[in-house]
């Protein structure tokens, strides 16, 4: 493993007076996979907005490489660049086919020629399965399917970390594992990800960092070996322990 | 919990960032706006345009008359846009029903937003206005009122319609498979579900077409109404020169203001329901 990718330090944030991350810090090396796991209304989601400056943060700092990208003195728009992100939702762009879906941001902001970005589309939309898709509109694609073009147009922007908020839980469970094979092939690419995930025996099996968020703040982390089977905190035992069940 | 030193430094740059920007934009537009009055104060011709279009007493002299005639505007046009808001959903409905045995109406709707949209206004105006009396039909009003009504209802609803058509086809699909799958009838999922989602939609540019309306009716000075803009040109013609008609602009403007800040409050006010953005 090599240098810090993205590091987060006391990072604080508050909606409306209610504080939803109360000092978090967090480091990613390259090629690692941390998934953030909790429950909901722990901060998961938010950490990941502040991670990609979708949300400013109130207080602390966070590190992209060796920029601080928390200073408001930074070009925001090269920062996202580098950082991906996927939804829950999908949000990819009703109005543009697969293909225009993932050579948007590549050509207008990445500035390759159309050509460039397309044969890198199609050959990622090959190894997730869709290849025969690419012309088609995202409201003809089950869910399954536009979460797996998302996940293809986050990466094709060769960010340097990707970031995913739980990209599964709007699919059914039949469509959940081929997202999460994406997910498993990009692991095996050395991409480095963090996740917010409610699977847990795919977090277990996928990540080299488990860590567990309750009301804001980092209760435990740890190998998720050491962490699903002995938590050293009784409220990640207590979370785990429902979750099981 | 006290800010990082770090924090309260970059709040700091934020701040100064907004006062500098703020700043540019003062300068640049106190320079623009001086320098277009320079300009157009230091032309030549100024001091003749200023006793034509500009001049105090003469407006103040205008004012009257322009301002009761200008209530014959409000009345059209309040009138006028709740007509064309029925014709134009009506329209709208009944070209988008796919039902088969509408054919016919279908027909005649597609027809009128063809021929309106397409026939000037002016034009309209002058057909029904010296046309329609021209029928002796029993019933037909010969009110010059009404008869501007009836034109200018014409003309907007062909737009109209075709506003809402848009707006009504870009609800999503799935909207009307919900609405139908709790057991709404087809009727009923327009009325409460897709039809509030339309009009919500396409507010802006309904509330353009009836700006435009609103000026239009000054149109009805050619058939014979004594609206501002003719009791403006009567008044012009008495003492030769336009004020009346900038004091006739006022008005005109003066009117689209409520209608625009109300469109606002409304696209405000359900962007902050539906999506909890506060702006």
């Amino acid at each position: 493993m090599s240098g810090s990718v993205l590091r987060a330090d006391a990072v604080r944030k508050s909606f409306n007076g209610t504080e939803v991350l109360k000092g978090i810090d967090l480091e990613v090396v390259e090629g690692e996979v941390v998934c953030l796991i909790g429950a909901s209304g722990s901060g998961k989601s938010t950490l990941l907005r502040c991670l990609n400056l979708l949300e400013q943060v109130d207080d602390g700092d966070i590190w992209l490489g060796d920029a601080e990208i928390t200073d408001p003195r930074v070009d925001v728009d090269a920062i996202r660049r580098r950082i991906g992100i996927v939804f829950q939702a999908y949000n990819l762009f009703p109005h543009k086919s697969v293909l225009d879906n993932i050579v948007l941001a590549p050509v207008k902001a990445g500035g390759r020629s159309r050509a460039e970005a397309a044969a890198t589309a199609h050959e990622l939309l090959a190894r997730v399965g869709l290849e025969d898709r690419a012309g088609a509109y995202p409201d003809a694609l089950s869910g399954g399917q536009q979460q797996r073009v998302a996940l293809v147009r986050a990466i094709a922007m060769r960010p340097e970390v990707l970031l995913l908020d739980e990209i599964t839980s709007a699919l059914d469970p039949m469509l959940v594992g081929e997202v999460l094979d994406v997910i498993r092939d990009l692991r095996s690419d050395g991409m480095t990800i963090v996740m917010a995930t409610h699977e847990m025996a795919f977090a277990r099996e996928v990540a080299d960092r488990i860590v567990f968020m309750a009301d804001g703040r980092i209760e435990e982390s740890g190998p998720p070996e050491q962490l699903f089977t002995a938590p050293r905190s009784p409220r990640t035992a207590e979370f785990l322990a429902r979750h099981r069940s | 919990m006290t800010p990082s030193a770090r924090q309260l430094e970059r709040e700091r740059y934020r701040r100064r960032r907004t006062l500098t920007r703020g700043a540019v934009a003062a300068v640049s537009t106190i320079v623009v706006i001086g320098l277009l009055v320079y300009l157009v104060g230091t032309s030549p011709g100024w001091d003749r345009v200023h006793r034509t279009y500009f001049w105090w007493p003469d407006a103040k002299a205008a004012f009257p008359d322009v301002a009761r005639s200008f209530w014959l505007n409000i009345r059209l046009f309040m009138v006028v846009e709740v007509f064309v808001l029925v014709v134009g959903i009506v329209i709208a409905i009944v070209r988008v029903i796919p039902a088969p045995a509408l054919a016919p109406v279908k027909l005649i709707a597609i027809l009128y937003a063809d021929v309106f949209r397409g026939t000037p206004t002016l034009l309209i105006v002058l057909l029904v206005g010296f046309g329609l009396p021209a029928l002796n039909l029993t019933g037909m009003p010969t009110s010059l009122f009404w008869l501007g009504a009836i034109a200018l209802t014409l003309s907007y609803g062909a737009y109209v319609a075709e506003v809402i058509r848009a707006g009504i086809l870009s609800i999503h699909p799935t909207q009307w498979a919900s609405g139908r799958a709790l057991g709404l009838t087809y009727g009923q999922t327009m009325r409460h579900i897709v039809l509030p989602q339309a009009l919500r939609r396409v507010a802006p540019p309904l509330l353009n077409d009836f700006v435009s309306l609103q000026k239009d009716t000054a149109l009805l000075s050619t058939i014979g109404l004594v609206e501002s803009l003719r009791a403006a040109q009567v008044i012009s013609g008495h003492d030769f020169t336009f004020t009346a008609y900038v004091v006739a602009a006022v008005f005109f403007i003066a009117a689209t203001i409520p209608l625009a800040r109300f469109t606002d409050y409304l696209t405000v006010r359900s962007l902050r329901r539906e999506n909890g953005i506060v702006t």
